[in-house]
């Protein structure tokens, strides 16, 4: 159908698309896919709020014993990170292939690799950033040690784009699906496990005063590698699911 | 040019046998019908093995000096660990094969493993955790080979999900065969990170393996079983890939044929 597509009428078309670079596309992509995120602004603010309710429901179950709760900070702020993700995952390619975009994608000679990442990289501002940006207001709450702040910082900017990009494959196996939003939970928390531990483990090596450079090091190291191989991956998936 | 001619002839045939069977066992009928006679051989040697394994393992093999009688979980809980993670090592070459070549056996083949993977895993974690109450004092440690052990259960139980949820047979099997290769990616990830956690954690963890020398009354048939167990994912996986593939071809020529043949 493709190739019927592309040496037919509309392959004018397709070769002016093409005189653009990949630069222009990718940029051109991001920046329709922020607009689009903006002009609903409401659903933009759903998983930092989501974030907040969880994070909050934890003193609540627990106890407001401020040890405790400092203890356990880092693990609870990053894996209602992990479960904020994974909500706002099932819109990343949802509205393009209900609406049938995706496809037109497909079909403008771009590789859709580039096109993945891309739509990644808008994911990430629009769901991930905001949480780095909240975290300081959640560690005050789950009384985690001022000293330990900057890392838990680090380590969610450089591991909130890890989680966009490895989610990225589990909405693209599962776009096709009417209700994959619970199907991608099982697909991805158990590929986000190394980053949890991690991540985790930074930060309260920073709080017990332990060096923890090796830490970020290695989320560097994941985060490098997951850029490099998640949005093929992704691509293919999404090639699976629309074929 | 007649030298040509006689090598080729000499050498063609000797190639063509092994390019053959493998082109052979791609297509439905043939797989059908060679599977069909292999299976029955694969349950009796995994019967035979398994009496051996086990009469050796439960009343001649010694008891162990610390953990008593006990000890004789390892037969069926060492091998169903080593079975698991190579089924999923099997299944991600599979998968790579079934994506790169598009070979629709080889779909069919890794599909039917998953399930089978995942029984494993799941006796294995079963019989650990039966395993653990007489020698650690309790059913569950988060313990680095348990703790990988869980997660290589739950990556098999999303490649089952995945390939239930999609309703055309080959989308499905293509879009878990691609989960299946992202798993293998991470799996030795997650293994070094869970191990290295539970180093970090240094909590109530007791390494069962102190000494790492076995005595041969008790690795032979700690042997057996494994063999055992390979014969049984052997067998097991040739009927399922059978039922599978009479499912897929349902109105196609050669079921009908079967039918036939096993109807009269």
């Amino acid at each position: 159908m493709t190739t019927a597509i592309r040496t037919g009428e509309v392959s004018g078309e397709v070769s002016e698309v093409r005189t653009g670079s990949l630069r222009k596309a990718f940029f051109a992509l991001l920046r329709r896919d922020l607009l689009l995120a903006f002009r609903r602004r409401t659903e933009l603010l759903f998983p930092v709020i989501f974030l907040l309710v969880v994070i909050s429901l934890f003193p609540l179950g627990i106890g407001p014993s401020p040890q405790l709760l400092a203890r356990i900070a880092p693990g609870v702020i990053w894996i209602a990170a992990l479960l904020a993700t994974v909500i706002s995952l099932d819109g990343l390619f949802r509205s393009d292939f209900e609406d049938g975009t995706l496809e037109q994608f497909v079909l403008s000679g771009h590789p859709l690799t580039l096109i993945a990442l891309a739509k990644i990289v808008a994911h990430w501002l629009v769901a991930g950033l905001p949480l780095v940006l909240l975290s300081p207001l959640l560690a005050i709450w789950m009384n985690l040690p001022l000293d330990s702040l900057g890392v838990m910082i680090l380590t969610l900017a450089l591991g909130t784009p890890i989680l966009s990009l490895i989610g990225s494959i589990g909405v693209g196996l599962t776009i096709s699906l009417k209700r994959g939003g619970q199907l991608l939970s099982l697909l991805v928390f158990p590929l986000y496990v190394p980053i949890l531990i991690i991540a985790t483990a930074a930060v309260m090596a920073a709080s017990d005063g332990l060096p923890y450079t090796a830490f970020l090091g290695l989320l560097v190291a994941g985060l490098i590698t997951s850029l490099t191989l998640a949005p093929f991956a992704a691509a293919a998936a999404l090639k699976i699911s629309l074929s | 040019m007649n030298t040509n001619v006689t090598t080729m002839t000499k050498t063609k045939p000797r190639k063509n046998w092994l390019v053959m069977f493998i082109h052979k066992l791609g297509s439905p009928p043939w797989f059908y019908n060679f599977s069909g006679k292999l299976i029955p051989w694969l349950w009796a040697a995994f019967a035979a093995l398994t009496i051996w394994g086990l009469y050796l393992g439960l009343f001649v093999a010694p008891a162990d000096y610390q953990q008593g009688e006990s000890v004789r979980i390892m037969y069926l809980h060492v091998p169903a660990a080593w079975m698991s993670m190579m089924i999923y090592g099997l299944m991600a070459v599979m998968s790579f094969i079934a994506l790169v070549w598009r070979i629709r056996m080889m779909e069919i083949l890794t599909m039917s493993s998953a399930p089978i993977g995942a029984a494993f895993t799941i006796i294995a974690l079963a019989s650990g955790s039966l395993w653990g109450r007489p020698t650690w004092g309790t059913y569950w440690v988060w313990d680095a080979r348990l703790t990988s052990e869980l997660v290589l259960l739950f990556l098999y139980l999303g490649v089952i999900g995945l390939h239930n949820a999609i309703d055309e047979p080959r989308k499905a099997a293509r879009a878990a065969c691609l989960l299946a290769m992202v798993g293998a990616v991470n799996l030795p990830i997650i293994h070094y990170s869970v191990k290295w956690w539970n180093t970090l954690h240094q909590g109530s963890s007791i390494s069962l393996t102190g000494g790492s020398s076995i005595d041969t009354s008790m690795l032979w048939p700690l042997l057996i079983m494994a063999v055992a167990a390979k014969f049984f994912y052997g067998a097991n996986l040739l009927t399922r890939a059978r039922v599978k593939l009479l499912e897929q071809d349902m109105r196609k020529g050669w079921v009908k044929n079967v039918v036939k043949e096993q109807s009269s």
